[in-house]
């Protein structure tokens, strides 16, 4: 046999399809070969704006997901009789299953729409799934970023008015530092992947703090081991060190963020903390009015912020001509950094005071000497010209690993203002905007406020999620109770922007704040890796009451894979694969902008669905028309889409507004974008065009977003944002003090419940502050001294395949692993069946030795673990006897109540799960134990319309051979 | 004479296993497939891969480096498995330096991997017919497939460019030019089988900030401490106890 050039085109007929990668929430553009309808390559499409032509492990085994025997292919009812979780079912047509669901959800909605609760799992779909809520009409919906990283979007977009996420990132075209704390490759991670080469390439210093030195910290230049969730600490530090160096960047301070304004300091008044203004505001909404009062240097009195020819005093203490006692902002944070030594930090961190005022040093000096000078005009909000854009090329980037603690959402404020104070924030070479963002602080999308929000066949009042700026925006009950089943907007978690997915069996099945009919839940998986306590919601998921009814009566699940959620369903619906849909990664959601202007994408199918798989988008799309919710239906009560495409084409958010679910190839013609009628062809001008629509904007708009005329006009011109005013840096949050304000009775507005008063008044403290972990301030840490925290693997970042034929022979199992010191403390060897255990639970698994953990923490690969059967895995596969889940061992509830009711283990402003809190202490297993993970769970098999043939061997040949394929 | 093939970075390659796959996705359906996988969805899965990744740490707390290394076979230059094959299935392409097995002439007796030092070889069990990387020979000649990506799946794949793809022996290509100034290395030296593929090695950058760095005269907070000229001072100086 030789090798030929074209060996390649005498099998079967070959075709090429452009579409977007969902192996994970990155979503690249990529290029479909298909051979004889199968698929025979996916690679990345080098046209796309996102990857640039790379993939990654995941997206180059797409094949095997969609060729997966956990493939489920028609919808199935819980058989009569069986339980949940025996994972008995039996399959149903579609117009069953939508008539089971259209009977239910009608008369929900004809009486209390709360009591369906729509939780999903990867939010990518949120334009559609929170629209189709609101429509229903009721406030229980959120998807999982409230267990994921909400912490970062919250802490950092009430900062700086963007964030990390699919909302921002690191320049490091143009950085000279990067600075990555905690783990943080989750998101964006082809593109990150890219930079970060080029960025070393090019000669710049790559620091890793991250407690473990793997995934993209394996490549850095210097690699700091901290402690886990005490990066506050740190960061609080670091920034102390700065200003009593002076390296902080002056101009950009008093300019561009709150900084130098003025900050009643008069203890007695019920201002106090509050800056202090001239005047009311004509309008109020949800902008920053320009009427705070800096100190000028000149007149040695106060004059209104950005007065022409005023030099503001930074640090300071004065007294108004009225006598008011005031402070600057700055000075208020310099005070409260007094006590955040780097000596004190050591105590708390592991990491030597030296090291931590050398990094001080080293980012401070960088930003100052190496400073990048972008020869761009531009104007700024107040009207001031600048012949150029300045940059101080030090980024940073973090994600889970701070924001999944409970002390998470200080943490990312410390964060946020440690890069203001670098004067980093939208500059080249320091943290850029990604559009939509930057957005007014906080946007402006606000949750209902009143109970009476959600009526009988009526869509809710407000938004189901948003952003409140005051007590007043809490979604709560005269009695201060909350309104949505996962307490989210109210006193215990008041700015909980992305709801408690975690909490909602939890608190449904106990009734508190009260009982719901029907949880529907989109890709997500509830009963295993995805809650905090596995075995306690699976055992709730199957409780009664006495009369034999469940306690959460209704239970669909929808997903393109068998699960140990779809196990526990009483209807399940069969999703299509990212290869079978249509899709879009829309602006109203998470779109895949770029730093130099907004970007949208589509998918487009490149097979047909298997078996009688249905898009979870047309589910929505059918349901919404049969219960005539107004957005899906004409005046006549008609069907208004056809189905999904026709959907996202001739949907408007209004009708006449020109704005939809995509922005690119609007207008009749397809000559518009952002905003245009709708244009029968959009699909079409995708799919020519990389399936990617990518406006880049003129330079000058590029930079400094918050504060920039020229791009905050044309972002209003397009309706992007409402208000064409300034987004000044949040260094001092009044809006934290507002309702620390309330719930010290200081004001009028709504006051937290009596038994909250301290929390809420602890917790929101307008300046950033350290506390440890709420957990581990509630655990007996001589017994349970160890953290222990998950990373994912790179060929499983954010994906959810781990049952993947390939990928899982790269993982097929998880390790604890561990320092050697610990290993001989207490007798075990590497490779050794251990335990670890915490106050809540205790998991057998296999340790590896590693010098790369710091030694009083232990860490595993999350999600790799699964019940033993589910994922159309054999009962026997290493996923569930050597791989475990380290959720067992991790509490949805904290030991203490408040006022006898359960709390969340969760952040105490935002309502992030704190998944990286618990401590644990581990010992070696007897040898007469079995070698296997515990603890077990009663296998289950395939479900109907699975593939149940399992092949002992896979020769994988696309269009030819197919006899010998899985995907027979 | 051409001699192709990967040079690969270690000091940007995070170990993503892009290329693991993409080679197996392009491989399995490609000219030197199938690659199979035992027990795929059982316990112990095993399946054939041309190109892993591999990962170890080295040294030790606080010190740990964790590195990434992606192996495939290194088409050699003086190839230990071409000459013990007793069939003539193990040839290296005089044009072009790729080490190939012709699974037409190969009957499995192993001789191949036993002989090479680096572990490339893998026997596929099921065609009985030794397998590795063959540097993409369907991709890389394929003139359907548009210029700038007629390089091995791997290469294309990688997000980091970890792997370069060239002609070793011309001194002016990418793959020359890095090995020359950034001190690639071939695997095992000492065992004479010149192995075309190299390794660039981990740099390591460092800042050093001097003490005085820290000092400047427009350090921002001397704006904030008065140090203009002040009223009189009180107490006692010169002027009041001393005429000259
Ligand atoms: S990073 Fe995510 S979206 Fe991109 S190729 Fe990999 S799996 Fe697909
Ligand atoms: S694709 Fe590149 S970065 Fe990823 S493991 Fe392979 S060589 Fe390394
Ligand atoms: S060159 Fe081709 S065959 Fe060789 S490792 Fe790369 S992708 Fe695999």
């Amino acid at each position: 046999m030789e090798y030929t050039a074209d060996s390649e085109r005498a099998c079967g007929p070959k075709e090429i399809r452009n579409t977007t990668c969902y192996m994970c929430a990155c979503r690249c553009g990529i290029r479909v070969h298909l051979r004889d309808g199968q698929v025979r390559y996916i690679e990345g499409n080098p046209d796309h704006p996102l990857n640039k032509g790379v993939i990654c492990a995941k997206g180059a085994s797409g094949i095997m997901k969609q060729y997966s025997p956990a493939r489920l292919t028609e919808p199935l009812r819980r058989k009569p009789g069986s339980n949940r979780g025996d994972n008995e079912f039996e399959p149903i047509s579609w117009s069953e299953a939508f008539s089971m669901l259209e009977d239910r959800l009608r008369s929900i909605r004809e009486t209390d729409p709360k009591k369906f609760a729509l939780f999903t799992g990867r939010d990518q779909m949120q334009a559609l799934t929170g629209l189709f809520a609101k429509q229903f009409g009721t406030p229980n919906y959120a998807a999982h970023g409230g267990f994921c990283s909400v912490n970062m979007a919250a802490g950092m977009i009430y900062t700086i008015g963007g964030s990390f996420w699919e909302f921002g990132g690191p320049d490091l075209d143009r950085a000279r530092l990067f600075v990555m704390i905690g783990t943080a490759e989750d998101h964006h991670s082809n593109p990150l992947k890219i930079a970060l080469a080029k960025f070393k390439r090019s000669g710049g210093k790559f620091i890793s703090i991250n407690p473990v030195r793997t995934g993209y910290s394996a490549i850095a230049d210097e690699w700091v081991p901290i402690r886990p969730g005490t990066d506050g600490a740190l960061l609080l530090a670091i920034t102390r060190e700065l200003i009593d160096q002076g390296l902080f960047d002056r101009e950009f301070l008093i300019r561009y963020t709150n900084s130098a304004q003025l900050v009643n300091n008069d203890p007695d008044s019920s201002e106090y903390g509050m800056f202090v203004r001239t005047e009311v505001p004509e309008e109020e909404g949800c902008f920053d009015p320009q009427n705070k009062l800096w100190w000028d240097r000149h007149r040695n009195s106060e004059v209104l912020t950005h007065s022409e020819g005023a030099d503001p005093r930074l640090l300071g203490e004065y007294r108004l001509g009225d006598g008011t006692p005031v402070k600057t902002a700055f000075q208020l944070l310099t005070d409260r950094l007094t006590d955040y030594t780097p000596e004190w930090a050591h105590g708390i961190t592991g990491i030597p005071a030296d090291r931590i005022r050398r990094l001080a040093h080293e980012m401070g000096v960088t930003a100052r000497d190496q400073k990048i000078e972008l020869p761009i005009a531009w104007t700024d909000v107040w009207g001031k010209d600048h012949d150029h854009v300045t940059g101080n090329p030090v980024a940073f980037h973090a994600m889970r690993g701070l924001a999944a603690h409970s002390n998470g959402f200080q943490t990312i404020r410390s964060l946020s203002i440690l890069m203001t104070v670098l004067g980093t924030i939208d500059r080249p070479g320091g943290f850029r905007h990604k559009a939509p963002f930057p957005r007014p602080i906080p946007p402006c999308a606000k949750p209902p406020r009143v109970p009476e929000a959600v009526r009988p066949n009526r869509p809710l009042e407000g938004m189901a999620l948003g952003w409140p700026a005051e007590p007043d925006d809490l979604f709560v009950d005269e009695a201060g109770e909350p309104v949505r089943i996962d307490r989210a907007f109210s006193w215990v978690y008041p700015l909980a922007v992305h709801g408690l997915m975690h909490n909602v069996i939890t608190n449904a099945w106990r009734g508190d704040p009260y009982r719901i009919d029907t949880l529907m839940i989109f890709m997500a998986n509830l009963a295993w890796n995805s809650s905090m306590s596995p075995e306690k919601v699976r055992d709730m998921l199957n409780d009664r009451d006495a009369d034999g009814e469940y306690k959460i009566p209704f239970l669909v699940v929808c997903d393109a894979f068998q699960s140990e959620m779809v196990a526990f369903a009483d209807l399940v619906l069969p999703d299509t694969t990212y290869l079978e849909r249509h899709d879009v990664m829309s602006m109203l959601d998470r779109p895949i902008s770029e730093f130099d202007g907004p970007c949208d994408s589509v998918r487009i199918p490149v097979v047909p669905p298997k078996g009688q798989c249905k898009p979870f988008q047309e589910v929505l799309i059918e349901l919404a028309s049969r219960l005539r919710l107004p957005a899906f239906v004409d005046k006549q009560g008609e069907r208004k889409f056809r189905d999904y495409p026709d959907f996202i084409i001739n949907y408007e958010t209004e009708p006449g507004s020109g704005i939809g679910f995509l922005s690119g190839w609007r207008g009749k013609g397809g000559e518009k974008f952002m905003q245009g009628e709708p244009n029968p062809n959009q699909w079409e001008m995708y799919e020519k065009n990389n399936c990617v629509f990518h406006y880049e904007l003129p330079r000058s708009f590029q930079y400094m977003r918050n504060f920039n005329r020229g791009y905050l006009d044309w972002a209003q011109r397009h309706r992007l944002i409402r208000y064409a005013e300034p987004i000044l840096i949040h260094v001092y949050s009044e809006v934290l003090q507002q309702f620390r304000l309330a719930a010290q009775g200081k004001t009028q507005t709504r006051q937290p419940p009596d038994h909250l008063r301290q929390r809420v008044e602890q917790y929101f403290d307008p300046l950033p502050f350290y506390y440890e972990p709420l957990e581990a301030q509630q655990t007996d840490k001589q017994r349970y001294p160890l953290s222990a925290i998950t990373q994912r693997p790179m060929a499983m970042y954010h994906s959810w395949d781990s049952q993947n034929a390939w990928l899982r022979q790269i993982h097929s199992h998880n390790y604890l692993y561990v320092s050697p010191q610990l290993g001989h403390k207490h007798g075990f060897a590497d490779g050794d069946w251990i335990w670890v255990e915490s106050p809540w639970g205790k998991v057998r698994c296999m340790c590896r030795f590693s010098e790369a953990v710091e030694p009083n923490t232990v860490w595993t690969w999350n999600a790799i673990g699964k019940a033993a059967g589910a994922w159309g895995l054999d009962a026997d596969a290493d996923e569930s006897r050597k791989g475990f889940l380290l959720n067992h061992l991790i509490t949805e509830e904290l030991p203490s109540k408040i006022d006898d009711r359960p709390i969340s283990n969760s952040d105490p402003v935002t309502g992030q799960a704190g998944w990286y809190d618990v401590r644990v202490r581990v010992y070696k297993a007897e040898q007469t134990e079995q070698a296997e993970t515990s603890p077990q769970f009663t296998a289950i098999g395939a479900v109907a319309g699975q593939d149940a043939r399992r092949s002992r061997v896979l020769k994988y040949v696309a269009g030819i051979m197919r006899d010998k394929t899985v995907a027979s | 004479m051409t001699q192709l093939a990967l040079v690969i970075d270690l000091n940007v390659c995070v170990g993503c296993h892009a290329c693991v796959t993409s080679c197996k996705e392009w491989n399995t359906s490609g000219i030197a497939g199938y690659l199979s996988d035992d027990n795929p969805y059982g316990a112990e899965p095993t399946g054939t891969f041309f190109n892993r990744v591999q990962t170890f740490e080295v040294g030790q707390y606080p010190d740990t480096q964790t590195v990434h290394f992606p192996k495939s076979c290194l088409h050699c230059e003086e190839p230990p498995c071409v000459p013990v094959c007793p069939t003539g299935a193990s040839y290296k392409r005089p044009e072009d330096g790729i080490v190939l097995v012709d699974y037409d002439k190969c009957i499995g007796c192993k001789y191949c991997s036993w002989a090479c030092p680096y572990g490339a070889r893998e026997l596929d069990e099921h065609q009985k017919v030794m397998k590795k990387c063959t540097l993409c020979v369907d991709r890389i000649y394929d003139e359907s497939i548009p210029k700038t990506e007629r390089k091995p799946a791997c290469v294309n794949a990688c997000p980091t460019s970890a792997r370069l793809f060239g002609d070793v022996h011309d001194s002016e290509s990418e793959v020359s030019r890095a090995i020359r100034e950034q001190g690639g290395y071939a695997l095992m030296p000492e065992w004479g089988t010149k192995p075309a593929n190299h390794y660039l090695p981990r740099r390591r950058i460092e800042v050093t900030i001097h003490d005085d760095e820290l000092v400047r005269v427009d350090n921002p907070l001397k704006k904030e401490i008065d140090v203009g000229p002040s009223g009189p001072v009180r107490e006692q100086t010169l002027d009041d106890i001393t005429s000259w």
